[in-house]
């Protein structure tokens, strides 16, 4: 198939952007979308123009290094991540639209790269449970319901790639805060740190200048791993907890 | 619950140090001294670690905040040493190429984590997992290192329990078991077919905690590009800032290079996109001993390759083989069949034919070889790639009326999920189609017991060194061996060294630091100047192309002289015609990869070498010259049962080969069988 893409290029941090469109030519079905941004690049390196920046990683979906809003959507039209989006999902003769993440606490670094290091500092401000090596009880020693387990296990299934900020009108990154909160509080190794984390990590989350949540729900339809919206409930539900218990 | 062999004295060697009749190398290398102390303690087996534990000094709490510790990986290796240093409460910089620790390597590990835990009463012990280990890696292992690291791994499950890490656990609440290939225990934990990811999001969140507490400093887009060793110490990097461009000094007391294995050397691998061999090539470069560089593992079930566009290769876990079958078509014209349409009389289940006992979970080279096998005999299926379908079934009919859809489902889900939006097929319906493929490597740099390689201060951790996996590395192993190495090894025996410190200050002046600082400007520059017509990516692609042809399943002698011959010419032609575009002042990927791929051309003559010094075949090194009547590896144990550690010949020069042997007390060497 014979593709136009309108891509997003940006020289640096501070330097203005724009649009520009390319044409990329005999594109299969089976490659996936970064493979059809390589070969783009490999274009534009032969013709002596800078090839695009982009991040990717893993290529198979869990590193959650790759991004782009690819015609608006986060990682594109399919429930994926960008890297495991196909280029079967489109046709012959489509124009794309090629654009980093836009959120204000997401700054660009270059084209389609942003900063996305407010997550690490979210992270850092409480998601975590404190077990220092070597101080660990028998692994059996504390039984979990499996079906707490399994719940844990799915909201810690997040790659943290910042599609639900992406997706969000706010720039909230609810979504991705809840679910490291709702996992770790249905663990009982979670539950001596719960009340103090929810609220650092929502101190820390606001101090990076992502916006609040008002259940708009385009964070839950972005999210590459399902992360479902109820995360965010027991987010708020944890935090007046937290609060009344005067944390 | 361990336990070992009362008679187990550890005292008596099972068999002599090997003397090397053939030199298939001749004339590529040089040879150098014998390696003769790898500082492993003596006396029985399951003594060992305790005693160096114990004999290893102590650094006091307050001089721990004086002394500096560089950590480059933040996979499980690396991000779990940042961790455990930094609530010791030494000072640590750590280092990751990418925008977040938490998107390292490890993350895509899919199947498990394998632990002594004998939950399942079923005859596993610390003895067992060291002995299915050594077994695995086809006796080129090192026995002391191996079993301490079946020792610690209890350990590990513990303390990821205690960090949320939320593994498959049973109605009752407690953890869930499964078994993996290569062995006849259930001792693999799991977290559905993303254990990586939960262990890596474990061992991420212990170290930001510690960042949030001050003893850690992350440097994120920082790639290390040259080691600073100083009056014969390892003390420092030089690191580039990938987005500013700056050309930065990092001083310490202490370097620990976890940067994961060197598999994109092959340009079609299993790794990630930017995982490299850059900050061990440049250790080795600088004298690290690279050891064993020829063992690669090639991984059983991955998807196949689909087209020329294609950038990197997907496994899936082989845990599937716990309920898929593998067959190909008995006959080579029902190859472009429906397989649904194939009789069960016409289907050849190879695995289960040829290795009765262990059936699909033979260890991961002989299922490699046997599909590479089928299919250079014709029976491949799938698409034409070159002349020949490379591809065999991974069948789960059988699973699904035995256990019902659902069950493979919630056991395999993810894993049908990927495969499908890969190649657009259903498998709950048509058979997977896979083919092996380039996933892990068991060479490294050189380490002894204590993990420190042979520059004194530079210690090595995780994939990046050779240690515990021999000639092959069982499933569910290597987030073991990494989270092993980063929790409860290198804590313990880096404090031997850092005992000593804090080191005498040095700063940017010392000639050491201004050397390393002006090579890697320098080199920076050349990248950009030379202006030819080439990106790096056709480069590494044609280096993948050799090495996948000659240094991959099978090697034979006259195709390693040839890819030599090749990789030298590809070499020169890299230094003369490459092109990258931009500046060095900004994000410059094309820059970066040009990096990446000149050492992965250093890096691929010396395993090609390598392999061709090495005439036997041994778990993953597969030499046609070297096979017994059946067509199975033959080792021979009389002439090759050591560590190959190559050191750097310099620029112009041949390496130098230092030959560790193997000997073994604990254990006596035997052919395997899996049959």
């Amino acid at each position: 198939m014979n593709l136009t893409l309108k891509i997003w290029r940006q020289a640096g941090p501070q330097a203005p952007g724009e649009m520009k469109t390319y044409q990329v030519d005999d594109v299969s079905e089976d490659m996936s979308f970064l493979e059809m941004l390589d070969v783009l690049n490999e274009q534009l390196n032969a013709g002596g123009e800078e090839p695009v920046a982009f991040d990717s990683d893993c290529r198979e979906g869990i590193c959650g290094n790759c991004s782009l809003m690819i015609n608006g959507e986060a990682h594109g039209p399919e429930v994926t991540t960008t890297c495991q989006l196909h280029m079967r999902s489109f046709a012959d003769g489509d124009t794309i639209t090629i654009e980093p993440w836009r959120a204000d606490a997401f700054p660009v670094i270059r084209d389609l790269v942003t900063d996305r290091s407010a997550f690490d500092r979210i992270i850092q401000s409480g998601g975590y449970i404190s077990a220092n090596t070597g101080s660990a009880p028998e692994a059996n020693s504390v039984p979990v319901p499996r079906d707490d387990a399994t719940k844990a296990f799915n909201f810690a299934t997040c790659i943290g790639c910042g599609a639900c900020v992406a997706a969000c009108p706010n720039g909230s990154a609810s979504l991705f805060m809840g679910a490291k909160i709702t996992q770790l509080g249905l663990l009982p190794q979670g539950q001596p740190e719960r009340w103090s984390r929810v609220v650092d990590m929502v101190g820390q989350h606001d101090a990076e200048g992502f916006g609040g949540c008002t259940n708009i729900g385009e964070c839950a339809t972005a999210c590459p791993k399902e992360i479902p919206l109820d995360v965010i409930s027991q987010l708020n539900k944890d935090l007046r907890t937290a609060i009344k218990h005067g944390h | 619950m361990a336990s070992s062999n009362a008679d187990l004295s550890g005292l008596v060697a099972h068999n002599e140090a090997p003397t090397q009749v053939s030199d298939d190398a001749h004339g590529y290398y040089t040879h150098g001294e014998k390696l003769v102390d790898a500082k492993a303690p003596t006396g029985p087996i399951k003594d060992r670690w305790t005693t160096r534990k114990m004999d290893n000094r102590l650094v006091n709490p307050a001089n721990r905040r004086k002394l500096d510790v560089i950590i480059v990986g933040t996979g499980l290796a690396g991000g779990a040493a940042a961790a455990t240093l930094g609530e010791a409460g030494y000072n640590v910089k750590s280092f990751c190429y990418q925008d977040s620790p938490r998107r390292a390597r490890s993350i895509a590990a899919q199947g498990g984590i394998n632990a002594a835990k004998n939950y399942k009463e079923d005859g596993d012990s610390t003895y067992r997992l060291f002995y299915d280990t050594v077994k695995g890696g086809d006796y080129r292992s090192r026995e002391s290192n191996v079993y301490r690291l079946a020792e610690v791994s209890a350990s590990i499950i513990d303390q990821c329990v205690a960090q949320g890490v939320p593994f498959a656990r049973e109605y009752g609440g407690l953890l869930d078991n499964r078994s993996f290939g290569g062995v006849q225990v259930s001792r693999t934990f799991y977290a559905r077919g993303q254990t990586g990811q939960q262990l890596l999001i474990g061992a991420y969140q212990a170290m930001e905690r510690q960042v949030a507490a001050g003893t850690v400093t992350q440097y994120t887009r920082h790639e290390m590009l040259e080691v600073i060793v100083a009056d014969g110490k390892a003390r420092g990097i030089i690191a580039r800032d990938l987005v500013t461009g700056e050309i930065e000094t990092h001083l310490a007391d202490v370097v620990v290079l976890a940067s994961g294995g060197y598999g994109n050397v092959f340009f079609l691998s299993t790794n990630a996109m930017g995982s490299n061999v850059t900050a061990a090539w440049r250790a080795h470069r600088k004298g690290a001993y690279m050891a064993n560089p020829c063992y690669t593992q090639i991984h059983p079930t991955c998807i196949p390759v689909s087209g020329e566009h294609q950038s990197k290769l997907t496994l899936m876990s082989e845990s599937l083989r716990n309920d898929g079958r593998i067959w190909v078509p008995k006959n080579r014209e029902d190859c472009d069949k429906d397989p649904r349409d194939i009789a069960e009389e016409d289907r050849d289940y190879y695995l289960e034919r040829i290795y009765p006992s262990f059936g699909n979970l033979v260890p991961r080279d002989i299922a490699s070889r046997q599909a590479k096998n089928m299919c250079d005999e014709g029976r491949g299926v799938g698409p034409m790639v070159g002349d020949f379908r490379r591809g065999v079934y991974l069948d789960f009919a059988d699973a699904i009326s035995r256990l019902g859809e659902d069950a493979v489902r919630e056991k395999y889900g993810n894993l049908f999920d990927m495969y499908a939006r890969i190649t657009g097929e259903n498998p709950y319906e048509t058979p997977m189609r896979i083919y092996p493929a380039v996933h892990y490597v068991m060479g490294g740099l050189w380490v002894d017991y204590n993990l420190q390689s042979s520059i004194e201060g530079l210690f090595v951790a995780g994939e990046a060194n050779f240690s515990d996996h021999g000639a092959n590395r069982l499933g569910a192993s290597a987030l073991m061996q990494g989270l092993a190495d980063g929790y409860f090894v290198l804590p313990n025996t880096i404090r031997e060294y850092l005992a000593d410190g804090p080191f005498e200050k040095i700063d940017e002046s010392h000639p050491a630091v201004a050397e390393a600082k002006a090579s890697v400007e320098d080199r920076v520059s050349k990248f950009l100047s030379i202006g030819g017509d080439r990106s790096a990516d056709s480069f590494h692609r044609e280096l993948g192309h050799i090495m996948w042809e000659y240094c991959g399943m099978e090697r034979t002698e006259d195709g390693l002289r040839k890819a030599i011959d090749q990789i030298r010419e590809l070499k020169a032609e890299f230094w003369r015609n490459l092109k990258v575009l931009g500046t060095a002042d900004s994000l410059n990927q094309s820059l970066e990869k040009a990096g990446r791929v000149a050492d992965f051309i250093e890096l691929g003559e010396l395993m090609c070498i390598d392999a061709l010094n090495r005439r036997e075949s041994c778990g993953g090194h597969f030499r046609a010259e070297s096979q017994t009547e059946d067509g199975e590896a033959l080792r021979h144990d009389e002439e090759f049962a050591y560590v190959a550690a190559w050191e750097w010949g310099g620029e112009d020069g041949q390496p130098v080969l230092h030959k560790e042997d193997l000997i073994y007390t604990a254990i006596e060497m035997k052919q395997r069988s899996y049959k």
